[in-house]
């Protein structure tokens, strides 16, 4: 039978069993949202393993699909089973996307790892609102790391923090002064064969100092590495993963995975109930028109009814 | 910006140059038998600094353009056949196509061939299909231009091997290969490694051949692809001449001598069909070219400064439907390159927007090219628009355009044009430049906006009968892969494994040049495959970026 | 226009879009991409020297709606087939939308084999959304 036709339950069953039709089905699914994705996400919770999630950022150009795509040749290497998401912006005008990450990571068909590719579909973050629910779903099917690779400056950043244990950053040199390295796990600097890369270095060691002194890290000391990669040959991705699992390391070391897992579980509560609550509020306030009461008390009148 | 007046050389100095040049036989008069001037107009005139009005004193009086038609299909055989009858009919030059295969450095036993052996283009895989190409043939006595770029350098070794097995020495090749990189990251993708390697092994064949092969061309820097992409008449200037700058700052980083390898130089057009803005930028490339050569390069001499070019008609021009009106198309495009002064044209056949072309449809191809150049009168007068104020406001116009996108690249490359093509390549500049261009165009003809006829307007006559189209037959493919297979039994396996690793050898080091041990490789018979994955193992190959 | 969280409106297509083989034209595809982009479609964009395996992988993983095929090179006869029997092995069912050059003869034959819609070059915008949409409504 159709992939497309099965009933949700059988789909996850399948897609647990490691069929990558059905997994690339769920995905959709999830991304839809509604009921199929709630009753996906309730399958797929008690299946998880608990999978190491990073994220990888920087600006446009840095060369993160490039990395990611040595990272995927690489990890199977080590008997790993990596799945990419690739987030790329949706048109704010058309609500269509060109997502073009996975051609970079030129990814060979059978070899394990699954890349998929994410619009934003408009979410404000810069994150697809699908991401949490993604990454479960990969966890529960047996894939472990998940990679999620953005363009990230700013907001993305954060968002992708949420999401990640483990934040790698992506600059190129000459980009020492561009970054907020608040929430990273470790900074890489790509394309390290061009000029500049050391003087990069250099900067990105200095801000991290004042960070220290300012106190703006992660409160546990922890001060992230800075690696050196040339995506483009391969050279430095070892070390460079080697960074990755030595931050994993140190988020369980110090109890900080659990925690951060813990911010994640309120964190997807919070936006699933936010959109319901939204979707509430647009039927209430629809309709609405002006009736002599004040604003303040119109919303205070409905939240009463919402909340009793 | 415009051509200054008060500094330039005075008529005389024209007179002379003009003096000294033999002139084709023919009366320079019109049809009704009016004499006529070499040149009208003002300083500068052609052949003079910055040679805004033309290369030459007396234009096409001397010589006519270079009529340059495509050959190349199937095995070496049928070439060879073909290029036979073209000298025949007095043919001024063999200009190679390869099929797809042997353009991305690929044989024609691997995977990637499947379906296109033969088919745009000959099969090259070893020496002994080159010996084939050029059987009976005088390397000494005729001149070659090879379309290739990826592997351009494997295949002038070829040519090398096969001029010397007849008695010819590399100093007596004369040819073109058109080995121009930049422009496969660009446009066409024709690429195999990453950019700043495949510039080194552009670079190497520049010095080779400024050293052991005076009469050839190592480059020819081509706007044709970029063009056919999408880009404007402005961009194709720009991007072009801004990758002959870089050529050039590559080859000056290394030592060469720009007088020498700038001589060495030419490139390769596009004619499309806004005729005034096509006469423009012909125009504005030879004086930009010039200028830049001169002021910024130092040339002194002048030849070093001349911005030589062969031109295509725009393939991309070419409509499937009501395909006859292709030929008008052809003529009006042929006609803009003879009044901008080319040096060699190639006009498209009006059946290939649907295939190859047939015989007939090459044919008349050719004759419009002679129709223009000795029924028209336009040959009798070197730059004959040179004046008018609509040309000369266009060649302005194209020249400022092309120098904003020259300030552009000078500043992404904080001061060399060279680092900024690089990193305009890295960054998707030039695709996505090219891409918005593309997608302007199709969106105005889309809107009835721009008119192409057949297409959005005049469509009468459209459900015609199909031309005749060329099919090509599959066989071609068997018998190479045949060929291909004794070359490998016959040769010495242990001299191609040693050939290959010296090749290896080369390639990490950046001091050696890489055209000796690649003829040495051609010579054991090494595939052009094995020889281009013996640098695929160095250099890594290069995948682009998704950028629409 | 707030793009909701749920598809209230109709699911969002999801195409592939490649060239198979060594054929480097790429104009029309990407004209073609931006095309669906602007009709609200998500395009995964493969580009160039794509093989029948990584276009299927990519399907599969991607979940795609439909698969369009640019093609120049006169490769037609031989890649289409070659690609929907690839797409019958992986037991995927995704209409195949091939554009470009093709000589009015050979579309009956490509229809024949199970290719969904073929498109012209330059074919207008509204034409390339409509046949995407009607191929990929038509296997719904």
């Amino acid at each position: 039978m159709s992939v497309k036709k099965l009933p949700v339950p059988q789909l996850v069953g399948r897609a647990l069993e490691g069929d990558r039709r059905a997994i690339g089905r769920m995905l959709t699914l999830i991304e839809r949202g509604g009921e199929p994705a709630d009753e996906i996400t309730d399958l797929t919770h008690p299946a998880t393993n608990g999978a190491h999630v990073v994220g990888i950022t920087g600006a446009p150009g840095a060369g993160k699909s490039t990395l990611t795509g040595q990272l995927i040749r690489h990890l199977p290497t080590l008997g790993l089973k990596p799945a990419v998401l690739a987030v790329d912006p949706s048109s704010p005008l058309t609500g269509g996307a060109i997502l073009g990450d996975r051609v970079r990571m030129d990814d060979v068909a059978g070899d394990g790892g699954f890349i998929r590719s994410v619009a934003t579909r408009g979410h404000a973050g810069g994150l697809a609102l699908s991401v949490p629910g993604s990454v479960r779903a990969f966890d529960a099917c047996g894939f472990d790391p998940v990679l999620i690779e953005t363009v990230g400056v700013g907001q993305v950043e954060v968002d992708v923090a949420g999401a990640a244990d483990t934040t790698v950053v992506v600059v190129n040199p000459g980009w020492g002064d561009a970054v907020q390295a608040n929430k990273a796990g470790l900074l890489v600097i790509n394309k390290a064969d061009r000029d500049g890369a050391n003087d990069t270095r250099r900067d990105l060691e200095l801000m991290l100092d004042l960070s220290h002194v300012s106190g703006h890290e992660d409160g546990t000391g922890y001060r992230p590495p800075i690696l050196m990669t040339t995506a483009t040959d391969g050279s430095g991705i070892e070390a460079m993963w080697g960074a990755v699992t030595a931050h994993r390391a140190h988020l369980e070391a110090t109890g900080a995975l659990e925690r951060c897992r813990a911010a994640r579980f309120r964190y997807e509560v919070a936006s699933r109930l936010t959109t319901r609550m939204e979707r509430s509020i647009a039927r209430s306030v629809d309709d609405l028109t002006p009736d002599g009461r004040s604003p303040a008390t119109v919303a205070a009148d409905l939240a009463a009814d919402f909340l009793a | 910006m415009s051509d200054d007046k008060q500094s330039w050389p005075s008529k005389s100095d024209w007179q002379r140059e003009y003096d000294a040049t033999r002139l084709r036989d023919v009366p320079f008069e019109t049809m009704s038998g009016v004499p006529v001037d070499p040149v009208y107009g003002d300083a500068p005139l052609p052949g003079q600094y910055p040679f805004t009005r033309g290369l030459h004193a007396a234009g096409y009086r001397s010589r006519l353009w270079t009529m340059r038609m495509f050959a190349g299909f199937g095995t070496a055989e049928d070439t060879n056949a073909r290029f036979k009858e073209i000298l025949r009919n007095g043919g001024m030059g063999l200009s190679t196509a390869f099929d797809m295969p042997t353009l991305m450095g690929y044989d024609s036993d691997s995977p990637w061939a499947l379906g296109e052996v033969g088919r745009a283009g000959v099969a090259v895989d070893t020496l002994r299909d080159m010996e084939d190409l050029y059987a009976d043939i005088d390397l000494g006595a005729v001149s070659t231009s090879m379309t290739i770029n990826g592997p351009a350098a494997a295949l002038l070794a070829m040519y090398i091997a096969v001029g010397e097995q007849g008695g010819v020495a590399k100093a007596d090749l004369a040819g073109t290969i058109q080995n121009d990189i930049l422009k496969e990251y660009q446009a066409q993708k024709e690429y195999i490694y990453p950019p700043r390697p495949s510039m080194r092994i552009v670079t190497d064949m520049i010095r080779y051949t400024s050293a052991e092969m005076p009469k050839w061309h190592p480059v020819s820097i081509s706007g044709y692809h970029i063009r056919e992409a999408g880009s404007t008449a402005a961009q194709e200037l720009a991007f072009t001449l801004a990758n002959g700058f870089a050529y050039v700052e590559a080859a000056l980083a290394e030592g060469q001598d720009v007088n020498q390898f700038g001589r060495r130089l030419s490139f390769f057009f596009n004619a499309h069909s806004d005729f005034f803005e096509e006469i423009g930028k012909f125009r504005a490339a030879r004086r930009i070219w010039a200028r830049w050569m001169k002021e910024r390069y130092g040339a002194t001499d002048e030849r070093a400064m001349m911005c030589r070019f062969h031109t295509q008609t725009a393939g991309v021009s070419l409509t499937a439907q009501q395909p006859e009106n292709n030929i008008a198309r052809v003529a009006i495009q042929a006609l803009s390159a003879a009044l901008g002064g080319t040096q060699s044209l190639h006009t498209d056949s009006f059946d290939e927007a649907l295939a190859l072309p047939t015989e007939k449809a090459a044919r008349i191809a050719l004759r419009t090219q002679q129709v223009v150049a000795h029924e028209t009168g336009v040959t009798n007068v070197a730059d004959p628009l040179g004046g008018a104020p609509y040309v000369e406001w266009m060649t302005d116009e194209m020249e400022r355009q092309a120098e904003a996108v020259f300030a552009h690249l000078d500043e992404l490359g904080n001061g060399s044009i060279l680092e900024g093509v690089y990193a305009g390549i890295d960054n998707g500049y030039f695709v996505g430049e090219i891409a918005d261009a593309a997608y302007r165009f199709e969106r105005e003809i889309n809107n009835d906006q721009r008119i192409i006829v057949g297409v959005n307007e005049f469509t009468d006559g459209n459900e015609d009968d199909e031309t005749n189209l060329l099919r090509i037959d599959h066989s071609v493919e068997e018998l190479q892969r045949k060929r291909l297979e004794a070359v490998k039994q016959e040769r010495d396996s242990a001299a191609v494994d040693a050939a290959l690793t010296a090749i290896r050898t080369a390639a990490a080091d950046p001091t050696v040049n890489l055209m000796p041990p690649i003829i040495d490789a051609v010579k054991t018979y090494a595939t052009e495959e094995e020889i281009s994955n013996a640098m695929r193992d160095v250099f890594g190959t290069y995948v682009e970026q998704a950028i629409v | 226009m707030p793009i909701e969280s749920t598809d209230t409106r109709q699911p969002t297509i999801r195409v592939v879009l490649a060239k198979l083989g060594l054929d480097g034209h790429d104009r029309g595809i990407k004209v073609v991409a931006r095309i669906l982009r602007d009709a609200g479609m998500e395009v995964i964009y493969l580009g160039l020297r794509q093989t029948t395996a990584s276009i299927v992988a990519a399907a599969e993983e991607e979940d795609a709606d439909a698969i369009g095929l640019s093609m120049h090179n006169a490769g037609h006869l031989a890649l289409a087939p070659s690609m929907l029997a690839a797409l019958d092995d992986a037991d995927l069912d995704i209409p195949l939308i091939i554009g470009g050059i093709i000589p009015e003869a050979d579309i009956p034959v490509l229809e024949d084999a199970g290719v969904a819609a073929i498109l012209g070059p330059g074919a207008p915008a509204e034409e390339v959304v409509a046949a995407v949409r009607g191929a990929v409504a038509a296997r719904t």
